[in-house]
């Protein structure tokens, strides 16, 4: 057993299962000649030690007769479930293997045989197709078949969309083979458990069918007919009634528990944690002074969260630069290089288990690592301005834009509600939103992807930013409205003073409106330099590579592109020297054993390497790109 | 002339949706994937970019015109006869590869059947190869692999079609930039060993330039100007060409201020494809057309068409080419 399902729910579960299974197979093996013996001279009898759940009308013990009945009612209970597990796999999945048309027809049928209830559906089958087991097998399969291609269906559309099921389709894989190898495997998980559940239920079905006679015949017995015929007696011997009536609730449940926690089993995928508390940081002895114009001051900043085996992940691991006010700077890295946890940590949004440190985290002249207070709550709030990726979730999706920026203004600024409505009209106006009083009462799927970004930006807008943090707010856009926005974001920090931080894994992007460019690798900066530096005076390898990598418009066609070898440094494993030494030409043992720190050359740039004197000539061998490094 | 593995686009029309609120996403293209050449094609989000490239192979149903390759209809189902010659790679390498699979079965799948054990295990290390992974990497599962490493695995198994056309979907645009090149390096060297015909669909200008050999434009599910690629981006005619080359960023840190033109247009948002304008589909974005210069009115009632223009570019101020249209877009005469 796998260890997540190693919990209590789990242990109980199997325990049961393993008791209803076990009887099953051994119950009629053992018990079935005692079950049927006839005993006239004790005939309804009560309990006693020589049958413990007394007798029935002819005499038979109902102990055992209870035992040896569950093999009839778990049999039959599977095999209708089976059906239905099946009839519905096949129904559900009928779009993919009959075409769209057909299967839309299927659908719609399918529709309207889940509004029938369960019960009502396979007591009209039932009917239909006659008083026995058979019958009922089939009346239940049936009527479990519904809900279960419902099921299947919605799964199958989950996935019938992802480029591998299109890939398959057109290397000409064919439609019953896309179900069986690519579709149901990615499904099964949920089928799985919601069959075990089905099983538990049409158990509980075939004994309410059984009870009222339309299920399993005499001689033959399962536990629905032995309630049916304990029933007549119930006042005088009661037992007779409740032993069979147990046994359906014990095996029942047995089949629930075990759906119950496969699914818990399967829903948690990442082991939680007690959620670490935060530290009581050291205060410093003195607080540093800041400069006047310094927007925004961080030193040693390390974001870290707890990892599998009791260990840390340290994405951001300290990082130390300022912002002046009015300033441009841009922060560039790879996915996994730290940018946005070093933006959500300014921001104060790393939630626990995630906990922040910093030698100084200082902005607008309020210390931040204390966690915000009210009042430095109402700073961040108004002070600090944040644009994110994408702006589709940034806001809620059934709320008006205006409504939604003049909430900042409510709540922050204390502004009456139609002020900050008023408020919120001209700001959208500012960030040259058309028709800005007809856009205000519009919703956010009414908005193109480029007047979203102008509305958060418009957000932000709503108190008086001196800091505008934009995480690739451009990625999800075109380029021609790449270059408004970028445009925008320049025009409201030359014409309001506010320093922007732009933070983008694309060089040229924050090479258009940064003056000076952080370039971060696994979680450290390891070059801060003048963006008309970049081209000529960039001193870190990775810079070097990264500004090489990239084509652009005058790049040489003829020759092939540079790259950088290897694979991108993973948070999860940072090496104790360099973390860029397995992919950078220059890497020696120095490089290898010790990080270098991050130090001021003349020219006002900072760099983070051992090498930043050689990088200038090219290295020996220039890097091939090929499996051996990736 | 041996049209051996051209792809070409008769007058293609996609249309999603029903007849009142429905769309089309592809309107009356035209263009033509000329045999052992790379045609790039760009064009912003909607534009229907990669719904051509879906209807190439046969994912998205045609409403008018045919797909041809050498000339000859291809089928209309995925994966059929004729049209395993042309395979596609997807953009996201993190959805295009079956997760419960392993890399090697997924590569095998997809070659052609009736070959043995043996020979698929051979030909998957063979493939491999050719994708600069080793054989052993046929035992693991994607999520065992980097971003880069499973776009060559998709690459591959294009490949183990033994395709003669390539549809690459902005198969870049998932990775990272370090990552990106090495991706862009082996596609042009594999399409130059192995002489394939491939339509390289991109959003990035810069990265489709270093690709191809032929640069087509599309605006709003129209081809609005196609030619060589440094004719194209020497000498943009049409003026959402103009744009898209004006927005890439450029390295060195030019300002991204707009001129005035664009700064006068600089709010109008792109064009609902649900609700194309009427005349020319970009005069509403135009920083040459009726909103900005007067007397061209001909703009908001007349849709241009690219005929006897240089690089075929759909503008009605476009520059008349002197020369016959280009031997790489003739259309064939029925």
């Amino acid at each position: 057993m796998p260890d997540r399902l190693r919990t209590p729910l789990g242990l109980s579960a199997a325990a049961l299962l393993t008791l209803v299974l076990a009887t099953v197979l051994l119950a009629p093996v053992l018990w079935g000649d005692r079950a049927d013996a006839v005993d006239t001279a004790n005939i309804l009898r009560g309990p006693s030690s020589a049958h413990w759940a007394g007798t029935d009308g002819l005499g038979r013990d109902i102990f055992f007769r209870v035992l040896v009945a569950s093999r009839l009612s778990v049999l039959l209970a599977l095999l209708s479930t089976g059906l239905g597990v099946l009839t519905g796999l096949l129904l559900g999945a009928a779009p993919l293997l009959v075409g769209a048309r057909l299967g839309k027809l299927v659908t719609a049928a399918v529709n309207i045989a889940v509004a029938f209830p369960g019960l009502l559906l396979a007591l009209s089958f039932a009917v239909v197709f006659g008083v026995g087991a058979t019958g009922a097998v089939l009346a239940i399969g049936f009527a479990i078949a519904p809900a279960f291609a419902r099921l299947t269906r919605t799964l199958v559309a989950s996935i019938a969309e992802r480029d591998y099921i299109a890939a398959a389709r057109i290397a000409g894989v064919g439609r019953f083979r896309i179900l069986v190898r690519h579709v149901l495997p990615n499904i099964g998980e949920p089928l799985v458990v919601n069959a075990t559940v089905a099983a538990g239920g049409s158990l509980l079905a075939f004994a309410g069918l059984s009870y009222l006679g339309l299920g399993v015949q005499a001689p033959s017995y399962d536990w629905g007919r032995l309630l049916g015929e304990g029933l007549a007696s119930l006042y005088v011997h009661p037992l007779a009634t409740l032993a069979p009536g147990a046994a359906v609730v014990l095996a029942g449940l047995a089949f629930n528990l075990t759906g119950e926690a496969i699914v818990r089993g399967i829903g948690q995928t990442t082991p939680l944690f007690a959620a670490a508390r935060r530290r009581p940081e050291p205060r410093p002895a003195a607080p540093i002074p800041s400069a006047e114009d310094v927007v925004l001051a961080v030193e040693g900043l390390r974001v870290s969260f707890p990892a599998a085996g009791g260990r840390h992940v340290t994405p951001v691991r300290g990082l130390s630069f300022t912002v002046r006010r009015g300033e441009a700077v841009g922060v560039v890295g790879e996915s996994g290089s730290g940018k946005t946890l070093t933006a959500l940590a300014i921001a104060q949004l790393i939630e626990a288990p995630g906990q922040v440190h910093a030698e100084r985290l200082e902005f607008a002249g309020q210390d931040l690592r204390q966690g915000p207070t009210r009042a430095q709550r109402r700073v961040l709030g108004t002070s600090l301005a944040m644009v994110f990726q994408d702006p589709m979730t940034s806001f809620n999706p059934i709320q008006r834009i205006g409504r939604q920026l003049a909430e900042v203004a409510e709540q922050h600024q204390g502004m009456s509600r139609r002020r900050a409505w008023e408020r919120a009209v001209d700001r959208l106006r500012a960030v040259r939103l058309p028709a800005p009083e007809r856009r205000a009462h519009q919703f956010p799927h009414e908005f193109s992807g480029g007047m979203r970004q102008r509305a958060m930006i418009g957000m932000g807008l709503m108190g008086t930013p001196v800091l505008i943090v934009a995480d690739e707010p451009t990625t999800a856009l075109d380029v021609t409205v790449q270059r408004q926005v970028l445009a925008l974001l320049e025009d409201i920090r030359a014409t309001t003073a506010a320093a922007l931080m732009l933070i983008s894994h694309d060089i040229t992007v924050v090479g258009q409106v940064c003056r000076r460019v952080l370039v971060m690798y696994a979680g450290r900066v390891v070059e801060d330099v003048a963006t008309a530096d970049l081209a000529t005076k960039a001193r870190h390898p990775y810079t070097r590579a990264l500004l090489a990598a990239v084509p652009h418009l005058r790049t040489d066609r003829d020759l092939p592109l540079t790259v950088i070898p290897g694979r991108p440094a993973d948070p999860a494993d940072a090496p104790a020297g360099c973390a860029f030494a397995p992919r950078c030409p220059y890497a020696d043992d120095l490089c290898r054993r010790e990080d270098p720190p991050l130090e001021e050359d003349l020219a006002g740039g900072r760099v983070a390497c051992w090498h930043a004197d050689l990088t200038a000539a090219p290295p020996a061998e220039p890097a091939r790109a090929g499996e051996p490094v990736e | 002339m041996n049209p051996l593995n051209e792809l070409s686009f008769r007058d293609v029309s996609v249309r999603f949706g029903g007849r009142r609120r429905g769309v089309t996403a592809v309107d009356r293209v035209d263009l033509t994937v000329p045999a052992g050449t790379v045609v790039g094609l760009v064009g912003e989000s909607g534009s229907g970019k990669s719904t051509l490239a879906r209807a190439a192979v046969g994912l998205a149903p045609l409403a008018g015109g045919a797909v041809l390759l050498d000339g000859r209809p291809l089928p209309r189902t995925p994966g059929r006869d004729e049209g395993r010659r042309v395979q596609m790679v997807f953009q996201d390498p993190y959805s295009s590869l079956d997760p419960r699979m392993t890399v090697g079965a997924s590569i095998a799948e997809a070659a052609p059947r009736g070959d043995s054990a043996t020979a698929r295990r051979a030909e998957v290390s063979r493939l491999l190869d050719l994708v600069e992974l080793t054989p052993e990497r046929a035992g693991q599962y994607p999520a065992q692999l980097s971003g880069g490493q499973r776009q060559r695995v998709a690459l591959a198994r294009a490949l183990a079609a033994r395709p003669d056309v390539i549809i690459a979907d902005e198969i870049t645009s998932a990775l990272d930039v370090s990552i990106q090149g090495t991706v862009l390096n082996l596609v042009r060297d594999l399409q130059r060993r192995l002489s394939l015909s491939m339509l390289f669909i991109s959003h990035n200008l810069a990265v489709v330039r270093y690709v191809s050999d032929l640069l087509a434009v599309m605006y709003l599910g129209r081809i609005v100007e196609c030619g060589p690629v440094d004719d194209v981006l020497g000498d943009p005619q049409h003026p959402y060409t103009r744009q898209l080359l004006a927005s890439a960023p450029q390295p060195g840190g030019i300002p991204a201020a707009l001129t005035g033109a664009e700064a006068a247009l600089d709010t109008a948002e792109p064009a609902d494809p649900h609700h194309p304008p009427a005349g020319c589909r970009f005069h509403p974005r135009c920083p040459v057309g009726p909103l900005v210069l007067e007397g061209r009115d001909a703009c908001r009632d007349t849709e241009p068409d690219g005929a006897g223009r240089r690089h075929e570019a759909a503008c009605h101020y476009a520059v008349r080419s002197s020369a016959p249209t280009a031997p790489h877009n003739t259309r064939s005469t029925p």
